[in-house]
């Protein structure tokens, strides 16, 4: 079985070009899917766009055509909310047809509100009651090493969800048992649903208590392709502990009435979609 | 002859061990309560394939719910009130929704973990798991009985809720599933009828089988013929004995260590009520929570013994006669 990516093609130009193009159809399909059903939480779906195009379109070893294929790596979308940007990226991958985009949380659909591991495929983990994605991936890395098998698994996590107490048990379990099968990523917003972290929850300084729990850390820029490829090669060199990379990112990247808003201190882009007008404008702004 | 009785949990950790030693695809995880659950024996003779997560029972079962998803049986332990009701929506979403093999095994159900007191008590496990869809229910009433669960669920994939015991009590069935002269085979789903009656028919689960049995004994001497049906599937609920039983007896008293809505009672009532409406009674823990003590003086404080059974016979056969 083959991968439809290849980790070794070096991080030029051309990759973060194609790269950059596939974040941008991710965030271009994000809106559009939830302004179409008027629901669907847009703002975290584009803040994590380029991470997921980087990891789906060249770090993660799958294929799409056999999506049960054993040997593949797992991504978990703990931050289960950010669906719209998963979906897009697993649309585009090839796991299902685009069509299937636009009956987003609508009746009957294959792409459920937060992702379902049994209907969708490319899902990886069932989620969206936030906090448990870590765990199922320390169970997964566990798994997989007994195994003997070098498939990876990554979590992207929520900065938010990192209020969650289980995060930090999942934390201290997976450094407890050594695990470096298991790259973790924040998608460090610093916004959740009522306000920003600082002020609902503050977790700073986050990079001091993910070293204190055991993990390797790595701090990058979340919208800079290149740097994101490089921190998930690195993290894969970290041998005896997990890695977390915290990617600093803007909630509602790349579309500026999302992103205005925010920086306004507003949090009505976490779960409300764009009005048709808006999303048009946004939509003109996301172009190569 | 020594009196043969024994654990469920007990029974349990010696039971995965034989598992484990066939099929190497078995995990177990326990949240820092081996020495209790029994789990230690696995732990013992399978270091490389048991986890200790600590004292965390929300990641016990999320991980447990990643070890499945990549193929492994993954049987996961505690005390019956941390694994049901701190890593209950861990459960929901990461296991039963996605219908992942996990077996949450959990021991010390029920009131007879006895002086631990109402903080360790779970009377209110079955009603909480049987309300979730996907989720298959047992409540072994021996242990020998708790071993034909145990290979039987192991066997089959899917979500599995059982809860043990922590007392060591009598055994009921010989060493091969058998009572009174019948052979029965482990069947998850399928009650066992241990014993016939023409009065009145007592389903039970857990413990109370044993009450019951007394109780059908004590019944017998005032020339009432109860029989005894164990019920240790209660979900899905073996609808066809409790039909059947409807018809034959035309009365049902039911009897578990759990708080008297919800479980056993509640899910026999609901198939009564529906089909065949026939006097009922329902024994368990009215309501309310309990306290420290041993096991054998709460069970009669908190109306759990064959006396209370006998009791709600009585009262049902007068309304069965009217």
């Amino acid at each position: 079985m083959a991968p439809i990516n290849d980790k070794a093609t070096p991080h030029n130009e051309t990759l973060v070009k194609k790269l950059e193009k596939m974040a941008l159809l991710i965030r271009r399909n994000s809106l559009i899917m939830t302004t179409k059903v008027s629901s669907g939480h847009p703002g975290g779906s584009l803040s994590c766009a380029d991470i997921l195009a980087a990891i789906y379109f060249h770090h993660l070893r799958h294929d799409p055509k056999n999506p049960s294929w054993t040997d593949r790596d797992r991504f978990i979308m703990s931050k289960g909310h950010a669906s719209p940007a998963l979906y897009s990226a697993l649309a585009e991958a090839g796991y299902f047809l685009k069509e299937e985009l636009w009956k987003f949380r609508k009746i009957g659909s294959m792409l459920q509100g937060h992702p379902d591991m049994k209907k969708t495929p490319g899902v990886d983990a069932s989620t969206g009651t936030l906090g448990q994605g870590l765990s199922v991936g320390v169970g997964m890395s566990l798994a997989f090493r007994l195994n003997g098998k070098s498939s990876r698994v990554y979590v992207l996590l929520g900065d938010g969800e990192l209020n969650e107490g289980q995060i930090w048990e999942a934390a201290m379990s997976a450094s407890h048992y050594h695990i470096d099968n298991l790259t973790a990523i924040v998608d460090y917003n610093r916004q959740q649903l009522s306000g920003r972290t600082d002020i609902v929850m503050s977790l700073e300084p986050l990079a001091e208590k993910w070293r204190s729990f055991g993990w390797n850390v790595i701090d990058t820029d979340g919208h800079q392709i290149k740097q994101i490829l490089d921190s998930l090669d690195e993290a894969e060199k970290a041998k005896g502990k997990p890695t977390v990379i915290i990617a600093r990112t803007n909630k509602g990247k790349g579309a500026s009435i999302l992103e205005k808003s925010f920086a306004a201190g507003e949090c009505k882009y976490h779960g409300t979609p764009l009005n048709e007008t808006d999303l048009n404008k946004c939509l003109e702004e996301l172009h190569e | 002859m020594s009196e043969r009785v024994a654990a469920t949990r007990d029974v349990y950790g010696e039971t995965l061990v034989e598992l484990g030693r066939t099929n190497k695809d078995i995990v177990v995880l326990d949240a820092d309560l081996s020495p209790s659950t029994k789990t230690n024996l696995f732990a013992k003779e399978f270091p490389d394939r048991f986890f200790d997560v600590g004292i965390a029972e929300a990641n016990l079962v999320s991980v447990a719910a990643g070890l499945a998803s990549a193929g492994k049986v993954a049987f996961a332990s505690t005390f019956t009130v941390f694994a049901v009701e701190k890593g209950l929506n861990q459960f929901k979403q990461s296991v039963a929704y996605p219908k992942l093999n996990v077996k949450l095994v959990t021991t010390h159900g029920g009131m007879s973990v006895g002086e631990d007191g109402s903080s360790h008590f779970c009377i209110e496990d079955v009603a909480i798991m049987r309300a979730m869809p996907n989720v298959t229910v047992l409540v072994p009433s021996d242990g020998v009985e708790t071993r034909f669960a145990t290979r039987a669920i192991a066997k089959q994939s899917g979500p599995f809720f059982m809860r043990l015991s922590r007392p060591k009590t009598s055994l009921i069935f010989d060493d091969d599933y058998g009572y009174g002269g019948r052979d029965f085979d482990f069947e998850v789903g399928k009650s066992v009828p241990l014993k016939d009656g023409k009065d009145v028919t007592i389903f039970a689960m857990g413990l109370m089988v044993a009450e019951s049995l007394s109780a059908a004994s004590e019944l017998a001497k005032d020339g009432i013929d109860a029989g005894v049906v164990d019920v240790h599937t209660v979900k899905p609920l073996d609808k066809e004995a409790i039909l059947q039983a409807a018809a034959h007896t035309g009365a049902l008293v039911t009897a578990e260590e759990h708080n008297i809505y919800g479980g056993l009672g509640g899910a026999v009532a609901e198939v009564l009520v529906e089909e065949a409406p026939v006097p009922m009674a329902r024994v368990g823990i009215m309501d309310t929570y309990g306290e420290s003590g041993s096991w054998k003086d709460l069970f009669v404080k908190y109306g759990l013994t064959a006396q209370n059974i006998t009791t709600a016979v009585k009262k049902v056969l007068k309304r069965k006669s009217k």
